[in-house]
């Protein structure tokens, strides 16, 4: 930024010229242009794995403009109807019936949330592919963890606005988490919920933190993200600084300016992208259950809870880890040892940075140990997903225990085997 | 900064000063946004009793009635299922209910006042789901062969006796609470309060 003054936009004599000069006089446009895309220089090996940045920023477009479009019709209000029908859930389906392609809105709003995880888990593996989150990328990693945080408590909130019988029985079961907590849970529960059970005010209070308050922090989060990364520079799949070899301009030989380059490149990954959206949002909205769960089409009743309740499928592996601690020790009980367990296994990612040892970022030079562990690793995220949407059984529960154990063991046992591995050496420079 | 040779201590302190009394308020001024969050007291009053009637409802037979928005459910236990709940006082958590999940006068055996009647809020102890029944005894239950009949929760498999007490090594740490009720004659339960006309 210190040297916006230098270069400030000159005019070529032009009305468009003058025009570009005077804004640059009072602010920094061209500045702004050129040090997050003109003139930022990313590595020019980006592969596969670095389409997911640009789409989840696409995702968040498509969330926050079918939201704006959702909110003028839906009606956060659980009381019931002349029908008998919560006006909530009512107000859902008259999008779906009744508003003119109120359907579309609302299956890209909903089919988004879905992609929008799948996007940022493929992103977040890239960077444990590439130890992206590597000195001195800790921050750009730390913002992106609070990203995920955000991200998980806009899905939940969101999820409780169609007040449908998941909606509601899948909140009571994630708000009940804080009654765990000794003392306090109890009445900070109750404060959470601002009444006795799930009722309208805590729905009201869901509607104001998913349409204002969390889209806010979440978009502060992302322009810190992105500042972060821009300031240090991007990683790529070699995991070598290409800053450290630049030409007589400073200009990193590996490096090319991320527009034209990337953004064009970026828009292939786009178009790929929409291709699979709309299979879904045209063909199968509500992803064979996974994505809009069947209970969630009866209305939310307090007296019954579904036979079978399961979160959507971007929380599964987090409740399977809940639900594997059911023995009580060191005077503290299953449940909050399930609480605990859980948020330590979304908190411990913030530690990564800290937790690898290893010599070099990118798997392409690392030993065997951390290719199993992170393919183990990757299993196991998978079979705790899958448990998280079944019913649960004694042998099940045997299971998603023993995933539980490596799952953190792969974060536990990190800098152990990470300074053990038998790492190749890294290049000096990428190698396309 | 270049004046820091010359920097005046008492306008310092009084810059600091100002800095934190504007804090104090700034944190006194979060008070009122926070409080929004407990419950109004619309919410407060909605609380009221509800009488329920139990003639009609047959023995090994069970109804559900809602009290301050949840499922409070009424078991007319038969002698059988009563005998049940003796033989498995070592597999539950706290046979016999030390721990403060129930009114003074339902600690005991069969949780209850009149053993043939169960009176429970019917939501689960770990998260809050709503247990379902499974009164089939035996292997014919799904759950094991000594099943002595109890509930289920679907949401993550903690399992109840008759009595509403929590088996060992379940994710649910208590026994199923049971509300304040009282007796208004034989067959009229009044679910909310421990007085007659209180």
């Amino acid at each position: 930024m210190a040297a916006a003054n230098a270069e400030k936009y000159k005019t070529d004599g032009t009305a468009a010229g003058n025009l570009l000069e005077w804004v640059d006089a009072r602010f920094p446009l061209m500045s702004l242009w050129n040090d997050h895309l003109a003139k930022y220089y990313a590595p020019k090996n980006f592969n596969f794995w670095y389409f997911f940045g640009s789409l989840a920023l696409m995702v968040l477009v498509i969330q926050i403009v079918t939201g704006i479009f959702l909110v003028m019709h839906y009606k956060p209000d659980a009381s019931l109807n002349a029908s008998g029908i919560p006006v909530a859930f009512a107000s859902v389906e008259y999008i779906m019936r009744d508003v003119p392609w109120g359907w579309l809105i609302r299956y890209f709003h909903s089919t988004g949330a879905s992609a929008f995880f799948i996007v940022v888990y493929l992103h977040m593996f890239r960077g444990m592919l590439y130890g992206s989150y590597r000195k001195p990328r800790e921050l750009v990693w730390i913002f992106g963890v609070l990203i995920f945080l955000c991200l998980m408590a806009e899905a939940f909130m969101g999820y409780l606005l169609p007040w449908g019988q998941m909606s509601y029985w899948g909140a009571q079961v994630i708000l009940n988490l804080f009654t765990a907590i000794p003392f306090i849970g109890n009445d900070l529960t109750l404060f959470i919920r601002g009444d006795y059970v799930i009722a309208d005010a805590t729905l009201n209070r869901m509607f104001s933190f998913h349409v204002i308050a969390v889209p806010l922090v979440l978009i502060g989060l992302v322009a810190a993200h992105i500042m972060a990364l821009h300031e240090v520079g991007s990683n790529n799949p070699d995991g070598v600084e290409i800053k450290k070899k630049k030409d007589a301009n400073g200009i990193p030989l590996d490096g090319i300016p991320f527009h034209p380059y990337y953004t064009v490149k970026d828009i292939v990954g786009v178009v790929v992208f929409l291709m699979f959206f709309s299979v879904v949002v045209f063909f199968m909205p509500e992803g064979g259950g996974y994505f809009l769960e069947f209970n969630n089409f009866f209305p939310a009743d307090p007296m019954v809870t579904p036979p079978h309740i399961a979160p959507v499928w971007y929380f599964t592996p987090y409740y399977s880890i809940l639900r594997a601690n059911t023995v009580n020790f060191f005077w503290i009980d299953a449940k909050l040892w399930g609480v605990i367990f859980m948020g330590l296994g979304v908190m411990v990612f913030f530690f990564l940075p800290w937790l690898d040892r290893s010599p070099v970022k990118s798997i392409r030079y690392r030993g065997p140990i951390y290719k199993w562990a992170l393919g183990i690793f990757v299993v196991c995220f998978f079979i705790l997903g899958y448990l998280g949407m079944l019913a649960p059984t004694p042998g099940r529960t045997l299971v998603s225990q023993i995933c539980t154990i490596i799952y953190f063991a792969f974060f536990a046992l990190m800098p152990i085997y990470t300074s053990l591995d038998k790492c190749k050496a890294e290049p000096e420079r990428v190698t396309g | 900064m270049s004046c820091d040779d010359k920097v005046d201590c008492g306008r310092r302190r009084l810059l600091v000063a100002t800095s934190v009394a504007g804090g104090v308020a700034g944190v006194a001024a979060a008070i009122p946004f926070v409080s929004t969050f407990a419950p109004s007291e619309r919410a407060k009053s909605a609380g009221a009793p509800v009488e329920v009637d139990v003639s009609k409802l047959a023995p090994g037979e069970m109804m559900t009635v809602e009290w301050r928005g949840k499922p409070v459910w009424i078991i007319h236990r038969t002698k059988e299922m009563l005998e049940g709940l003796s033989k498995i006082a070592d597999k539950v958590a706290d046979p016999q209910s030390d721990r403060q999940m129930q009114p003074a006068y339902a600690k005991n055996e069969y949780r209850s006042i009149k053993p043939e009647y169960l009176v429970a809020i019917g939501i689960c102890t770990h998260l809050g789901c709503s247990p379902t029944e499974k009164f089939k005894t035996g292997a014919e239950s799904g759950i094991d062969a000594d099943w002595q009949g109890g509930f289920l929760c679907p949401c993550h498999g903690s399992t109840f006796d008759l009595a509403g007490r929590v088996f060992k090594n379940k994710p649910a740490p208590d026994n199923l609470e049971i509300p304040p009720h009282v007796y208004l004659s034989d067959a009229k339960i009044l679910i909310g309060e421990d007085k007659k006309g209180a």
